[in-house]
């Protein structure tokens, strides 16, 4: 079977009966989960304040912080309702771009979903893939604190996508670039475009390295850095619902993932990681 | 789940529409409040976010419908305070996280285009001339 962006437009591809089979797919979730885990450890958030996030293409994602999704698919998103998630909603084309005001969100991340505007639904001059790819990119970034980062991990599927789409983050004002982690195992290679408003916050502008090789025993992902931080916690005990990512919420979500998911994270990779693509 | 503290990041993002595009209008809203925990920590750090008369008057727009005895107190300075106590800052959680607009429609000041909310979910899709 082709891939999904190539059989239809994503809000009928993810129609009522996808949107749940999507959701109900506990593998599949997982997989989702420890991709968007890793694509906050990317964002590299400050770990003393509250976060405003964005996500891009939320599908029906539940998720532990103070957060915003927006998504072109009404059925992805009646699943996301029906699980009550806590972010507010909105049914909106990224291509179309984003109507946020300058400096409204701390970060944003986006999982599986960038392969989506690399394909033309109309010949109208309006939704050929660089002029949605341009529109996004540029809304994308005023709507940006500075400084932040933007982490989307995506399926490209040859390198001139990621050229491209390089090319125009580059032109809206992104500096940044790409992160492969297990960039020599057909199963665990991730993709991810790391892009940065002004330095991109936390010290350095360096472009994380990608994760490679060695995944734990027990097959967990390896975390490229452990954030200290102790949880905030009230007069009674309890933790406070700062709902700030941090490495020990990670951890917990991941745990109740694992739980509801059948296999661990394949951990079929030894191999010695090849050097990351080149920045820009 | 329009929330007042997404609707004050929002603004119109029609072709052309690029001023005097803040801050959608409320129309025919039905609210529906939800306990959120409070989170002084982030109130205060999202303050400077804030277009503050936008959410002074919108927070008086979408509380038009409902009764005040449910809705709970609403009242914001017109200016935004340099002394956070506690009492502001439970106010503002309330306004900012408490009150979910369910329907209505978001009407832009400017070009007056209609974002229809349904289901807590503003629709911001654009028509294909009024992509920019
Ligand atoms: C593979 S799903 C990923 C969902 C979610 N991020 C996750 O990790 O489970 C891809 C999502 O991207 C959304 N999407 C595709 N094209 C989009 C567009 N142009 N604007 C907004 N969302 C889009 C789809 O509706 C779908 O929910
Ligand atoms: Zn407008």
């Amino acid at each position: 079977m082709s891939r999904p962006e190539l059989q239809a437009p994503p809000e009928i591809y993810y129609g009522d009966t996808e949107a749940k089979k999507y959701t109900k797919n506990t593998r599949n979730q997982q997989i989702q989960a420890d991709m968007t885990y890793r694509a906050l450890e990317l964002l590299n958030l400050p770990p003393d304040q509250p976060a405003f996030l964005l996500d891009i293409g939320c599908g029906s994602d539940e998720e532990g912080y103070i957060w915003t999704g927006v998504d072109i698919a009404p059925s992805m998103l009646e699943v996301a309702l029906e699980r009550e998630v806590e972010g507010d909603l909105f049914l909106q084309d990224i291509g179309q771009g984003f109507g946020f005001r300058p400096g409204s969100f701390d970060g944003a991340i986006s999982i599986s979903v960038l392969q989506w505007l690399l394909n033309a639904e109309t010949s109208h001059p309006t939704s050929s893939p660089p002029h949605r790819l341009h529109r996004f990119f540029t809304t994308l970034h005023s709507a940006l604190r500075n400084p932040s980062r933007a982490v989307f991990q995506f399926y490209p599927s040859s390198d001139d996508q990621i050229q491209l789409i390089t090319s125009i983050a580059q032109k809206a004002g992104f500096g940044g670039g790409v992160v492969v982690d297990y960039p020599n195992s057909n199963k665990a290679r991730k993709v991810f475009l790391c892009l940065f408003v002004g330095g991109g916050g936390g010290g350095q502008q360096q472009i994380p390295e990608g994760l490679d090789g060695e995944m734990v025993e027990d097959g967990k992902v390896r975390f490229e850095k452990r954030r200290e931080r102790d949880l905030r916690k009230d007069k009674s005990g309890k933790r406070k619902s700062q709902k700030v990512v941090d490495r020990d919420w990670i951890l917990r979500k991941k745990e109740l993932y694992r739980k509801r998911g059948k296999e661990s994270v394949p951990r079929d990779s030894k191999f010695t990681g090849r050097k990351r693509k080149p920045t820009f | 789940m329009v929330r007042l503290i997404t609707h004050n990041l929002l603004a119109c993002h029609a072709k052309g529409c690029t001023s005097n595009n803040f801050p959608l209008q409320f129309q025919n809203v039905q609210i529906e409040l939800k306990e959120a925990e409070f989170n002084p920590t982030f109130l205060e750090t999202f303050m400077p976010k804030l277009e503050w008369k936008a959410l002074v008057d919108s927070a008086k727009e979408a509380s038009a419908t409902i009764s005040r005895y449910i809705l709970g107190n609403t009242s914001l300075p017109l200016e935004q305070p340099e002394m956070l106590d506690e009492e502001f800052l439970k106010n503002l959680h309330h306004v900012l996280l408490e009150i979910h607009v369910e329907e209505g429609i978001m009407i832009c000041p400017n070009c007056k285009h209609n974002y229809p909310i349904s289901n807590g979910i503003p629709n911001m899709l654009l028509a294909e001339h009024e992509i920019g």
